[in-house]
Protein backbone atom coordinates (compact mmCIF):
# COMPACT_ATOMS: atom_id res chain seq x y z
CA UNK A 1 0.00 0.00 0.00
CA UNK A 2 1.16 3.76 -0.68
CA UNK A 3 1.73 4.81 3.28
CA UNK A 4 4.53 2.62 3.15
CA UNK A 5 6.28 4.36 0.33
CA UNK A 6 6.31 7.57 1.99
CA UNK A 7 9.68 8.32 3.60
CA UNK A 8 10.56 11.47 2.70
CA UNK A 9 13.74 10.49 0.44
CA UNK A 10 11.20 9.06 -2.34
CA UNK A 11 9.05 11.97 -1.86
CA UNK A 12 10.48 13.92 -4.68
CA UNK A 13 11.01 11.05 -7.14
CA UNK A 14 8.75 11.87 -10.20
CA UNK A 15 6.54 9.01 -10.83
CA UNK A 16 5.04 10.68 -14.16
CA UNK A 17 7.32 12.14 -16.80
CA UNK A 18 5.62 13.29 -20.24
CA UNK A 19 7.66 15.22 -22.14
CA UNK A 20 6.59 16.54 -26.38
CA UNK A 21 3.76 14.23 -26.11
CA UNK A 22 1.98 14.86 -29.16
CA UNK A 23 -1.89 13.06 -29.77
CA UNK A 24 -4.72 13.38 -32.46
CA UNK A 25 -8.15 11.74 -32.89
CA UNK A 26 -8.93 11.38 -36.05
CA UNK A 27 -6.40 13.51 -38.14
CA UNK A 28 -7.17 15.91 -35.95
CA UNK A 29 -4.07 17.43 -33.99
CA UNK A 30 -5.51 17.75 -30.01
CA UNK A 31 -2.42 17.12 -28.04
CA UNK A 32 0.59 19.88 -29.51
CA UNK A 33 3.57 19.08 -26.96
CA UNK A 34 2.58 18.39 -23.29
CA UNK A 35 5.19 18.50 -20.98
CA UNK A 36 4.46 17.69 -17.25
CA UNK A 37 5.47 16.21 -14.11
CA UNK A 38 4.00 14.48 -11.07
CA UNK A 39 6.43 13.44 -7.57
CA UNK A 40 5.23 10.60 -6.20
CA UNK A 41 2.35 11.47 -3.52
CA UNK A 42 1.84 14.57 -5.79
CA UNK A 43 -1.57 15.47 -6.71
CA UNK A 44 -2.20 16.60 -10.61
CA UNK A 45 -5.25 18.66 -11.59
CA UNK A 46 -5.47 19.52 -15.01
CA UNK A 47 -8.16 22.37 -15.90
CA UNK A 48 -8.66 23.68 -18.96
CA UNK A 49 -11.90 24.22 -21.69
CA UNK A 50 -14.02 21.89 -22.93
CA UNK A 51 -11.94 20.01 -26.22
CA UNK A 52 -8.46 21.09 -24.80
CA UNK A 53 -7.11 17.64 -24.93
CA UNK A 54 -7.89 17.07 -21.12
CA UNK A 55 -9.30 13.38 -21.53
CA UNK A 56 -7.03 12.52 -24.29
CA UNK A 57 -4.18 13.63 -21.73
CA UNK A 58 -5.37 11.12 -19.40
CA UNK A 59 -6.12 8.46 -21.96
CA UNK A 60 -2.41 9.00 -23.25
CA UNK A 61 -1.15 8.24 -19.50
CA UNK A 62 -2.47 4.79 -19.60
CA UNK A 63 -2.13 3.86 -23.17
CA UNK A 64 -5.68 3.78 -23.73
CA UNK A 65 -5.19 6.24 -26.60
CA UNK A 66 -1.50 5.66 -28.48
CA UNK A 67 0.26 9.43 -28.75
CA UNK A 68 2.02 10.47 -31.98
CA UNK A 69 5.28 11.50 -30.56
CA UNK A 70 6.89 12.42 -27.61
CA UNK A 71 7.67 10.10 -24.84
CA UNK A 72 5.89 8.65 -20.86
CA UNK A 73 7.60 7.41 -18.30
CA UNK A 74 4.86 6.00 -15.38
CA UNK A 75 6.25 4.70 -12.03
CA UNK A 76 9.05 2.62 -11.89
CA UNK A 77 8.16 1.26 -15.75
CA UNK A 78 10.45 1.71 -18.90
CA UNK A 79 9.78 4.69 -20.81
CA UNK A 80 7.66 4.29 -23.78
CA UNK A 81 8.65 6.65 -26.50
CA UNK A 82 5.96 7.35 -29.35
CA UNK A 83 8.55 8.33 -32.09
CA UNK A 84 8.52 5.81 -34.03
CA UNK A 85 6.16 2.60 -34.49
CA UNK A 86 7.95 0.40 -32.51
CA UNK A 87 7.74 2.68 -29.48
CA UNK A 88 3.96 2.87 -29.95
CA UNK A 89 2.97 -0.33 -29.87
CA UNK A 90 4.67 0.07 -26.33
CA UNK A 91 1.94 1.67 -25.21
CA UNK A 92 0.17 -0.62 -23.31
CA UNK A 93 2.95 -1.53 -20.67
CA UNK A 94 1.86 2.07 -19.18
CA UNK A 95 -1.59 -0.24 -17.93
CA UNK A 96 0.35 -1.92 -15.46
CA UNK A 97 1.81 1.19 -13.95
CA UNK A 98 -1.65 3.51 -13.77
CA UNK A 99 -5.26 3.33 -13.21
CA UNK A 100 -8.16 5.34 -14.38
CA UNK A 101 -11.18 6.09 -13.17
CA UNK A 102 -13.67 6.94 -15.59
CA UNK A 103 -15.41 9.70 -15.95
CA UNK A 104 -19.07 7.56 -16.42
CA UNK A 105 -17.77 4.52 -14.17
CA UNK A 106 -17.23 1.99 -16.87
CA UNK A 107 -18.30 -0.93 -14.81
CA UNK A 108 -18.78 -4.09 -15.98
CA UNK A 109 -22.49 -4.53 -15.62
CA UNK A 110 -22.44 -8.38 -15.48
CA UNK A 111 -20.24 -8.41 -12.47
CA UNK A 112 -21.26 -7.65 -9.19
CA UNK A 113 -19.02 -4.45 -6.88
CA UNK A 114 -17.49 -7.28 -5.63
CA UNK A 115 -16.33 -9.01 -8.56
CA UNK A 116 -15.42 -5.82 -10.99
CA UNK A 117 -12.83 -4.71 -8.03
CA UNK A 118 -11.36 -8.18 -8.42
CA UNK A 119 -11.68 -9.04 -11.94
CA UNK A 120 -8.09 -7.40 -12.86
CA UNK A 121 -6.16 -8.33 -10.07
CA UNK A 122 -6.89 -12.38 -10.35
CA UNK A 123 -7.11 -12.45 -13.82
CA UNK A 124 -4.68 -10.29 -14.97
CA UNK A 125 -2.23 -9.29 -12.28
CA UNK A 126 -2.65 -13.32 -11.06
CA UNK A 127 -2.71 -12.65 -7.80
CA UNK A 128 -3.84 -15.36 -4.76
CA UNK A 129 -8.04 -14.71 -4.87
CA UNK A 130 -8.60 -14.84 -1.35
CA UNK A 131 -5.94 -12.09 -0.65
CA UNK A 132 -7.41 -9.84 -2.93
CA UNK A 133 -11.10 -10.57 -2.10
CA UNK A 134 -9.66 -9.27 1.73
CA UNK A 135 -8.12 -6.49 -0.09
CA UNK A 136 -11.26 -5.77 -2.13
CA UNK A 137 -13.83 -6.36 0.86
CA UNK A 138 -11.51 -3.65 2.76
CA UNK A 139 -11.73 -1.21 -0.12
CA UNK A 140 -15.52 -1.21 -0.25
CA UNK A 141 -16.09 -0.94 3.35
CA UNK A 142 -14.32 1.86 3.90
CA UNK A 143 -15.58 3.78 1.23
CA UNK A 144 -19.42 2.72 2.69
CA UNK A 145 -20.68 0.31 0.36
CA UNK A 146 -19.45 -2.85 1.74
CA UNK A 147 -22.82 -4.03 1.95
CA UNK A 148 -23.41 -3.81 -1.36
CA UNK A 149 -20.76 -5.96 -2.82
CA UNK A 150 -23.16 -8.35 -4.32
CA UNK A 151 -24.65 -5.80 -6.31
CA UNK A 152 -24.81 -5.30 -10.07
CA UNK A 153 -24.24 -1.76 -11.11
CA UNK A 154 -27.19 -0.93 -12.26
CA UNK A 155 -28.76 -1.66 -8.61
CA UNK A 156 -26.11 1.27 -7.34
CA UNK A 157 -26.69 4.61 -7.59
CA UNK A 158 -24.34 7.16 -9.77
CA UNK A 159 -22.04 8.02 -6.34
CA UNK A 160 -21.72 4.13 -5.07
CA UNK A 161 -20.54 2.93 -8.68
CA UNK A 162 -18.28 5.97 -8.64
CA UNK A 163 -17.08 4.59 -5.05
CA UNK A 164 -16.73 0.86 -7.19
CA UNK A 165 -14.51 2.34 -10.01
CA UNK A 166 -12.14 3.66 -7.40
CA UNK A 167 -12.29 0.61 -5.59
CA UNK A 168 -11.41 -1.23 -8.86
CA UNK A 169 -8.62 1.35 -9.97
CA UNK A 170 -6.91 0.88 -6.25
CA UNK A 171 -7.16 -2.69 -5.89
CA UNK A 172 -4.91 -2.99 -8.93
CA UNK A 173 -2.18 -0.94 -7.11
CA UNK A 174 -1.34 1.34 -9.40
CA UNK A 175 1.89 3.67 -9.11
CA UNK A 176 -0.30 6.06 -10.40
CA UNK A 177 -3.76 7.02 -10.19
CA UNK A 178 -5.66 8.54 -13.32
CA UNK A 179 -9.13 10.29 -12.35
CA UNK A 180 -11.12 11.49 -15.04
CA UNK A 181 -13.83 14.25 -14.40
CA UNK A 182 -14.65 12.35 -11.09
CA UNK A 183 -17.71 15.53 -9.90
CA UNK A 184 -19.02 15.54 -13.60
CA UNK A 185 -21.43 12.62 -13.44
CA UNK A 186 -22.54 13.09 -10.01
CA UNK A 187 -25.87 14.90 -8.37
CA UNK A 188 -24.31 18.43 -6.89
CA UNK A 189 -25.22 17.51 -3.44
CA UNK A 190 -22.31 14.18 -3.68
CA UNK A 191 -19.25 16.37 -4.91
CA UNK A 192 -18.30 16.88 -1.14
CA UNK A 193 -18.26 13.35 -0.81
CA UNK A 194 -15.91 12.40 -3.32
CA UNK A 195 -13.69 15.43 -2.79
CA UNK A 196 -13.70 14.11 0.68
CA UNK A 197 -12.67 10.56 -0.24
CA UNK A 198 -10.34 11.86 -2.54
CA UNK A 199 -8.05 14.13 -0.45
CA UNK A 200 -8.41 11.27 1.77
CA UNK A 201 -6.41 9.19 -0.60
CA UNK A 202 -4.40 12.04 -1.44
CA UNK A 203 -3.11 12.34 2.01
CA UNK A 204 -2.66 8.74 2.02
CA UNK A 205 0.08 9.41 -0.14
CA UNK A 206 -1.46 7.82 -3.90
CA UNK A 207 -0.25 10.07 -6.63
CA UNK A 208 -3.41 10.95 -8.68
CA UNK A 209 -3.96 12.90 -12.21
CA UNK A 210 -7.31 14.45 -12.29
CA UNK A 211 -9.31 15.90 -14.81
CA UNK A 212 -11.69 18.40 -13.80
CA UNK A 213 -14.13 21.20 -14.38
CA UNK A 214 -14.64 21.83 -10.69
CA UNK A 215 -12.04 24.99 -9.76
CA UNK A 216 -12.80 24.46 -6.12
CA UNK A 217 -12.68 20.58 -6.39
CA UNK A 218 -8.98 21.16 -7.80
CA UNK A 219 -7.74 23.63 -5.44
CA UNK A 220 -8.71 22.05 -2.49
CA UNK A 221 -7.46 18.45 -3.55
CA UNK A 222 -4.39 19.27 -6.03
CA UNK A 223 -1.04 20.44 -4.54
CA UNK A 224 0.30 21.71 -8.73
CA UNK A 225 -2.54 22.82 -11.48
CA UNK A 226 -1.81 22.79 -15.17
CA UNK A 227 -4.38 24.53 -17.27
CA UNK A 228 -4.46 23.33 -20.82
CA UNK A 229 -5.85 25.14 -23.70
CA UNK A 230 -5.96 24.03 -27.15
CA UNK A 231 -3.00 20.52 -26.48
CA UNK A 232 -0.70 22.57 -24.80
CA UNK A 233 0.18 23.53 -20.95
CA UNK A 234 -0.80 27.29 -21.12
CA UNK A 235 -0.15 27.41 -17.27
CA UNK A 236 1.10 25.46 -14.06
CA UNK A 237 1.74 25.84 -10.84
CA UNK A 238 0.68 25.51 -6.99
CA UNK A 239 -3.08 26.22 -6.81
CA UNK A 240 -2.99 29.41 -5.48
CA UNK A 241 -1.03 31.04 -8.51
CA UNK A 242 -2.61 29.47 -10.90
CA UNK A 243 -6.16 30.05 -10.02
CA UNK A 244 -5.92 33.71 -7.88
CA UNK A 245 -3.20 35.48 -9.84
CA UNK A 246 -3.27 33.13 -13.64
CA UNK A 247 -0.22 35.10 -15.80
CA UNK A 248 -2.28 34.16 -19.15
CA UNK A 249 -4.86 35.86 -20.27
CA UNK A 250 -6.60 32.54 -21.54
CA UNK A 251 -5.91 31.44 -17.81
CA UNK A 252 -7.64 34.50 -16.24
CA UNK A 253 -10.01 34.18 -18.88
CA UNK A 254 -10.99 30.79 -18.01
CA UNK A 255 -10.84 31.00 -14.51
CA UNK A 256 -13.09 33.98 -14.39
CA UNK A 257 -15.49 32.05 -15.86
CA UNK A 258 -16.13 29.76 -14.02
CA UNK A 259 -15.18 30.92 -10.64
CA UNK A 260 -18.87 32.34 -9.58
CA UNK B 1 -62.90 -44.18 -32.46
CA UNK B 2 -62.82 -44.31 -35.71
CA UNK B 3 -59.69 -45.85 -37.79
CA UNK B 4 -58.85 -42.60 -38.66
CA UNK B 5 -58.23 -41.28 -35.32
CA UNK B 6 -56.67 -44.75 -33.89
CA UNK B 7 -54.33 -44.94 -37.03
CA UNK B 8 -53.31 -41.14 -36.04
CA UNK B 9 -53.02 -42.09 -31.84
CA UNK B 10 -50.44 -44.77 -32.96
CA UNK B 11 -48.47 -42.03 -35.05
CA UNK B 12 -47.95 -40.22 -32.55
CA UNK B 13 -45.42 -42.33 -30.79
CA UNK B 14 -42.94 -42.84 -33.83
CA UNK B 15 -43.50 -39.07 -34.43
CA UNK B 16 -42.52 -38.30 -31.18
CA UNK B 17 -39.59 -39.81 -31.36
CA UNK B 18 -38.63 -39.05 -34.22
CA UNK B 19 -38.96 -35.33 -32.86
CA UNK B 20 -36.63 -36.53 -30.11
CA UNK B 21 -33.92 -38.89 -31.87
CA UNK B 22 -34.09 -37.01 -35.30
CA UNK B 23 -35.46 -33.36 -34.85
CA UNK B 24 -34.02 -32.23 -31.51
CA UNK B 25 -30.34 -33.83 -31.87
CA UNK B 26 -29.90 -32.33 -35.39
CA UNK B 27 -31.30 -29.01 -33.90
CA UNK B 28 -29.13 -29.10 -31.25
CA UNK B 29 -26.01 -30.26 -33.11
CA UNK B 30 -26.64 -28.01 -36.02
CA UNK B 31 -26.84 -25.06 -34.00
CA UNK B 32 -24.27 -25.13 -31.46
CA UNK B 33 -21.68 -25.83 -34.50
CA UNK B 34 -23.08 -23.17 -36.36
CA UNK B 35 -22.55 -20.61 -33.47
CA UNK B 36 -19.29 -21.25 -32.91
CA UNK B 37 -18.30 -20.70 -36.61
CA UNK B 38 -20.75 -17.46 -36.57
CA UNK B 39 -18.27 -16.25 -33.74
CA UNK B 40 -15.77 -16.94 -35.68
CA UNK B 41 -16.99 -14.83 -38.92
CA UNK B 42 -18.42 -12.02 -36.47
CA UNK B 43 -15.21 -11.32 -35.24
CA UNK B 44 -13.51 -12.01 -38.60
CA UNK B 45 -16.18 -8.91 -39.55
CA UNK B 46 -15.50 -6.98 -37.02
CA UNK B 47 -11.78 -6.71 -37.46
CA UNK B 48 -9.39 -4.18 -38.82
CA UNK B 49 -8.04 -6.08 -41.54
CA UNK B 50 -9.69 -6.32 -45.09
CA UNK B 51 -8.23 -9.96 -45.58
CA UNK B 52 -10.67 -11.00 -43.08
CA UNK B 53 -13.48 -8.81 -43.49
CA UNK B 54 -13.58 -9.73 -47.02
CA UNK B 55 -14.37 -13.49 -46.90
CA UNK B 56 -16.29 -12.78 -44.03
CA UNK B 57 -19.22 -10.95 -45.84
CA UNK B 58 -18.62 -12.97 -48.81
CA UNK B 59 -19.67 -15.89 -46.86
CA UNK B 60 -22.43 -14.34 -45.17
CA UNK B 61 -23.88 -13.10 -48.07
CA UNK B 62 -23.82 -16.46 -49.95
CA UNK B 63 -25.51 -18.48 -47.11
CA UNK B 64 -28.18 -15.75 -47.36
CA UNK B 65 -28.02 -15.45 -50.83
CA UNK B 66 -28.94 -19.21 -51.42
CA UNK B 67 -32.20 -21.63 -50.32
CA UNK B 68 -31.44 -23.67 -47.45
CA UNK B 69 -32.81 -26.83 -49.60
CA UNK B 70 -30.46 -26.20 -52.46
CA UNK B 71 -27.32 -25.98 -49.55
CA UNK B 72 -28.59 -29.36 -48.25
CA UNK B 73 -28.57 -30.65 -51.85
CA UNK B 74 -25.25 -29.79 -52.91
CA UNK B 75 -23.62 -31.21 -49.71
CA UNK B 76 -25.35 -34.33 -50.24
CA UNK B 77 -26.58 -34.83 -53.63
CA UNK B 78 -23.64 -32.75 -55.38
CA UNK B 79 -20.37 -33.79 -53.50
CA UNK B 80 -20.53 -37.23 -54.19
CA UNK B 81 -20.65 -36.00 -57.84
CA UNK B 82 -16.44 -35.05 -57.03
CA UNK B 83 -16.09 -37.70 -54.64
CA UNK B 84 -17.18 -36.55 -51.50
CA UNK B 85 -19.04 -38.89 -50.07
CA UNK B 86 -21.18 -38.03 -46.67
CA UNK B 87 -24.04 -39.95 -45.39
CA UNK B 88 -27.45 -38.46 -44.42
CA UNK B 89 -26.68 -37.50 -40.67
CA UNK B 90 -23.40 -35.51 -41.06
CA UNK B 91 -24.50 -33.96 -44.44
CA UNK B 92 -27.40 -32.43 -42.67
CA UNK B 93 -25.83 -31.39 -39.53
CA UNK B 94 -23.07 -29.78 -42.20
CA UNK B 95 -25.41 -27.62 -44.28
CA UNK B 96 -27.66 -26.52 -41.45
CA UNK B 97 -24.48 -25.56 -39.34
CA UNK B 98 -23.06 -23.35 -42.57
CA UNK B 99 -26.57 -22.06 -42.55
CA UNK B 100 -26.81 -21.21 -39.30
CA UNK B 101 -23.75 -19.42 -39.69
CA UNK B 102 -24.29 -17.03 -41.72
CA UNK B 103 -27.39 -16.24 -40.57
CA UNK B 104 -26.26 -15.63 -36.89
CA UNK B 105 -22.85 -14.01 -37.46
CA UNK B 106 -24.52 -11.18 -38.18
CA UNK B 107 -26.44 -11.68 -34.83
CA UNK B 108 -23.25 -12.05 -32.59
CA UNK B 109 -21.41 -9.23 -34.95
CA UNK B 110 -24.15 -6.28 -33.90
CA UNK B 111 -24.71 -8.03 -30.18
CA UNK B 112 -20.71 -7.14 -29.99
CA UNK B 113 -20.74 -3.59 -31.57
CA UNK B 114 -23.60 -3.25 -28.97
CA UNK B 115 -21.36 -3.51 -26.27
CA UNK B 116 -20.01 0.06 -25.27
CA UNK B 117 -16.94 1.17 -25.98
CA UNK B 118 -16.18 1.75 -22.42
CA UNK B 119 -16.54 -1.49 -21.53
CA UNK B 120 -13.47 -2.02 -23.71
CA UNK B 121 -11.76 1.13 -22.07
CA UNK B 122 -12.10 -0.36 -18.64
CA UNK B 123 -10.91 -3.79 -19.39
CA UNK B 124 -7.68 -2.81 -21.41
CA UNK B 125 -7.13 -0.14 -18.54
CA UNK B 126 -6.68 -3.10 -16.31
CA UNK B 127 -4.28 -4.54 -18.14
CA UNK B 128 -6.63 -6.93 -20.28
CA UNK B 129 -5.59 -8.56 -23.94
CA UNK B 130 -7.91 -8.39 -26.74
CA UNK B 131 -8.60 -11.84 -25.88
CA UNK B 132 -9.34 -11.99 -22.23
CA UNK B 133 -10.93 -8.82 -22.77
CA UNK B 134 -13.83 -10.51 -25.00
CA UNK B 135 -14.24 -13.83 -23.24
CA UNK B 136 -14.41 -11.81 -19.61
CA UNK B 137 -16.19 -8.75 -20.85
CA UNK B 138 -17.39 -8.39 -23.96
CA UNK B 139 -19.19 -11.39 -25.13
CA UNK B 140 -21.18 -12.51 -21.83
CA UNK B 141 -22.76 -9.20 -22.56
CA UNK B 142 -23.44 -9.85 -26.03
CA UNK B 143 -24.84 -12.83 -25.14
CA UNK B 144 -27.00 -11.22 -23.31
CA UNK B 145 -28.39 -8.73 -26.05
CA UNK B 146 -28.34 -11.57 -28.24
CA UNK B 147 -30.34 -14.20 -26.83
CA UNK B 148 -34.00 -13.27 -28.32
CA UNK B 149 -32.69 -12.93 -32.09
CA UNK B 150 -30.44 -16.09 -31.58
CA UNK B 151 -33.54 -17.76 -29.97
CA UNK B 152 -35.79 -17.15 -32.95
CA UNK B 153 -32.91 -19.02 -35.06
CA UNK B 154 -32.67 -21.56 -33.32
CA UNK B 155 -36.49 -22.31 -33.69
CA UNK B 156 -36.44 -21.44 -37.28
CA UNK B 157 -33.80 -24.33 -37.51
CA UNK B 158 -36.16 -26.52 -35.45
CA UNK B 159 -38.79 -25.95 -38.20
CA UNK B 160 -36.41 -25.99 -41.23
CA UNK B 161 -34.76 -29.38 -40.14
CA UNK B 162 -37.89 -31.03 -41.73
CA UNK B 163 -35.83 -30.23 -45.00
CA UNK B 164 -33.62 -33.24 -43.53
CA UNK B 165 -36.32 -35.86 -44.46
CA UNK B 166 -35.37 -34.96 -48.06
CA UNK B 167 -31.65 -36.35 -47.66
CA UNK B 168 -33.21 -39.35 -45.98
CA UNK B 169 -32.31 -38.27 -41.89
CA UNK B 170 -34.91 -40.25 -40.42
CA UNK B 171 -36.69 -37.14 -37.98
CA UNK B 172 -40.28 -36.05 -37.02
CA UNK B 173 -41.65 -35.44 -40.51
CA UNK B 174 -39.91 -38.57 -42.34
CA UNK B 175 -41.74 -40.25 -39.75
CA UNK B 176 -44.71 -38.52 -41.02
CA UNK B 177 -43.97 -39.24 -44.34
CA UNK B 178 -43.50 -42.88 -44.01
CA UNK B 179 -46.61 -43.17 -41.54
CA UNK B 180 -48.79 -41.29 -44.49
CA UNK B 181 -47.82 -42.91 -47.13
CA UNK B 182 -48.36 -46.61 -45.52
CA UNK B 183 -51.99 -45.14 -44.22
CA UNK B 184 -52.84 -42.69 -47.00
CA UNK B 185 -54.22 -40.34 -44.60
CA UNK B 186 -52.50 -37.16 -45.41
CA UNK B 187 -54.26 -34.74 -43.91
CA UNK B 188 -54.85 -36.21 -40.44
CA UNK B 189 -50.97 -37.10 -40.21
CA UNK B 190 -49.52 -33.90 -41.88
CA UNK B 191 -51.50 -31.86 -39.47
CA UNK B 192 -50.42 -33.92 -36.62
CA UNK B 193 -46.64 -33.73 -37.50
CA UNK B 194 -47.39 -30.11 -37.59
CA UNK B 195 -48.89 -30.09 -33.99
CA UNK B 196 -45.73 -31.72 -33.01
CA UNK B 197 -43.51 -29.20 -34.14
CA UNK B 198 -45.83 -26.57 -32.70
CA UNK B 199 -45.07 -28.04 -29.13
CA UNK B 200 -41.43 -28.63 -29.55
CA UNK B 201 -41.39 -24.89 -30.49
CA UNK B 202 -43.74 -24.05 -27.42
CA UNK B 203 -41.33 -26.00 -25.30
CA UNK B 204 -38.29 -24.20 -26.62
CA UNK B 205 -40.16 -20.39 -26.33
CA UNK B 206 -40.58 -21.08 -22.70
CA UNK B 207 -37.01 -22.29 -22.06
CA UNK B 208 -35.85 -18.75 -23.97
CA UNK B 209 -38.26 -16.86 -21.71
CA UNK B 210 -36.26 -18.51 -18.46
CA UNK B 211 -32.83 -18.07 -19.95
CA UNK B 212 -34.13 -14.23 -20.43
CA UNK B 213 -35.26 -13.80 -17.53
CA UNK B 214 -32.05 -15.70 -15.68
CA UNK B 215 -29.76 -12.75 -17.66
CA UNK B 216 -31.83 -10.04 -16.97
CA UNK B 217 -30.66 -9.36 -13.54
CA UNK B 218 -28.34 -6.93 -14.54
CA UNK B 219 -29.52 -4.67 -17.51
CA UNK B 220 -26.98 -3.10 -20.32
Amino acid sequence: MPSERLEPSTRRTPVLSVRGLRASIAGRSVLRGVDLTVNRSGVLAVIGPSGSGKTTLLRCLNGLHVADAGRITAGTGPDVHFDDAAGRRDAPRLRHRSAMVFQHHNLFPHMTAMQNVCVGPIAVQRRAADLVEQEARALLDRFGIGDRASSYPNELSGGQQQRVGLARALALRPDLLLVDEPTSALDPELVGDVLQLMSELAAEGWTMVVVTHELAFAADIADHIAFLHEGRVLEEGPPGAVLRSPEHDRTRQFVARLAH
Amino acid sequence: MSDGWTQALHALGPMITGALLGTVPLALASFSLGLALALGVALMRLSRHRMLVAPARAYVSVIRGTPLLVQLFVVFYGLPAVGIVIPPWPSAILAFSLNVAGYTAETVRAAVAAVPRGQWDAAYMMGMSHTMTLRKVVLPQAARIAVPPLSNSFIALVKDTSLASLVLVTELFRRAQQIAAFTQDFMRLYVEAALVYWAVCLALSAGQSALERRLTRYAI
